[in-house]
């Protein structure tokens, strides 16, 4: 029976990803603190904010240790937005570097313009390419568009990692993943049928 | 690529939605509910509303209306209409909108922008901000739905809003608005030439070919509309297809 837990941390809106999860028919709950998150077959991770304040409230709840421990015991865990660039090790906002949960080794950057349409924060849909986008990406061709709204991306240290790409100030990483850890830069939740199509897909694997 | 975004505007006169001709005139029309479901159904790229009174009438967001709005919204949502606080955006974005919308209370506060953006990042945070042009052509901004004069030029007080952290600008023309006579291509190709964040244009629309002139011309990075949408028989996804014929790249799902 799949129970999904959506950890609450305080720095976003969780009614979305919470009906747009419950709209794929499995149990959701919310959790803002570790002993809450036991018998869970699935957690997310989601964030609107910055990376700073994000450490900082999953810290201070012992979210991140808990998050860990579940990620040990062979729980996947899907980091939206915020959330997935906080798998990474390193945040720069702010010039400062911001250790994250390190679930996934790369650096979160900010997103850099290369040519005079690259307006940042980028803001809207955009396209997700891949070759092979493994479990999350079943059913869903190459190329839909999902939608994105932040100013800092993921950088890899692995690209073995880089499940699928989307072009914007170049190319940047838009789904990363390893094992039974992943990160999706955009909002699936957000983004209607595919989004949706995306989250069933993880709550089946 | 990233896409032109085609966004309906909901502007909304508790109890009901309403719409106007150069911010005047305001003609009742549906509840912000019904108008929701359609545009959800529609699959439209993001919807905004906003509370055209709240600032006037010294009102705060109406967070259980929103939370219920938020719940028929499986797309994009940015809300405005009286924000006057960091408090006041947590408490919007806590029931379900995505995006806040401030335009009256950062012109009298600026210090707002960067307060809001420091707690929840830029991309929450979309300025709003409304011109008239005087007789001679010059334009300058005016908050409280078009009341009230401020001395500001667009593009300067777009420049200082970009500054302070907002993650995009959303540019009416107030004398334009509900005229359906096209967009002001100039403005928005001024606003949009001064700051790196994406300019969101706004008031006028009246056909798609109005779209077409102020993304080529005018360099926005999306088109908002309201009357287009709710008194003719054009369509947030024909308007997307007509663009895509023209070379543009929209969202076609």
């Amino acid at each position: 029976m799949t129970k999904v837990g959506i950890i609450d941390f305080k720095t976003c809106n969780l009614d979305s990803i919470r009906r747009a999860s419950e709209s794929c028919g499995v149990e959701v709950i919310v959790a803002d603190q570790p002993g809450e998150l036991a018998g869970l077959t699935h957690v997310i991770l989601p964030g609107v904010g910055t990376f700073a304040r994000g450490m900082e409230n999953l810290k201070a709840r012992g979210l991140d240790a808990a998050i860990h421990e579940l990620v040990a015991a062979d729980v996947p865990c899907l980091g939206i937005c915020l959330g997935m660039q906080l798998l990474g090790e390193v945040g720069t906002e702010g010039g400062q570097e911001i250790p994250g949960l390190g679930l996934i080794p790369g650096r979160i950057e900010r997103l850099l313009p290369r040519r005079p349409g690259d307006r940042i924060p980028h803001i809207g849909w955009n396209e997700v390419n891949f070759r092979d986008g493994g479990p999350l990406f079943a059913d869903i061709p190459s190329g839909r568009d999902f939608y994105f709204v932040h100013s800092y991306h993921f950088v890899t240290a692995d690209a073995k990692d880089v499940m699928a790409t989307t072009p914007y100030c170049g190319m940047f990483s838009s789904v990363v993943g390893r094992e039974i850890v992943f990160g999706t830069q955009f909002h699936p939740e957000k983004s209607q049928k595919w989004g949706i199509r995306l989250l069933r897909n993880f709550f089946s694997y | 690529m990233l896409k032109i975004r085609v966004m309906p505007v909901l502007l909304f006169k508790p109890p009901t939605l309403v719409k106007g001709r150069g911010f005047d005139s305001w003609r009742r029309i549906e509840v912000p509910q019904t108008a929701i479901r359609v545009y959800n159904m529609r699959e439209v790229d993001e919807l905004v509303l906003v509370d055209i009174t709240a600032s006037g009438e010294g009102r705060s967001p109406d967070l259980q209306l929103i939370d219920q709005l938020a719940d028929d919204c499986f797309m994009p949502f940015a809300v405005g209409g009286g924000i006057r606080s960091v408090e006041d955006v947590r408490g919007l974005l806590s029931v379900g909108a995505d995006k806040v919308v401030v335009n009256s209370a950062a012109i009298e506060t600026p210090n707002l922008i960067d307060a809001i953006t420091a707690e929840f990042g830029s991309q929450v945070l979309v300025v709003s901000i409304d011109f008239r042009r005087d007789a001679a052509g010059k334009a300058t901004v005016h908050s409280h739905s078009g009341s009230r004069p401020t001395g500001l030029d667009p593009v300067a007080w777009a420049q200082e809003a970009a500054r302070r952290g907002a993650g995009e600008i959303l540019l009416t023309s107030i004398e334009r608005d509900g005229n359906m006579e096209g967009y002001d291509v100039e403005m928005t190709r001024q606003v949009s030439a001064s700051v790196s964040i994406p300019v969101i244009a706004a008031g006028g629309a009246g056909n798609y070919g109005h779209m077409v002139d102020v993304l080529e011309n005018g360099g926005a990075a999306a088109v908002a509309a309201a009357s287009i949408f709710h008194f003719t028989e054009q369509t947030p996804k024909e308007a997307k297809i007509y663009l895509r014929e023209r070379g543009f790249a929209t969202r076609l799902a």
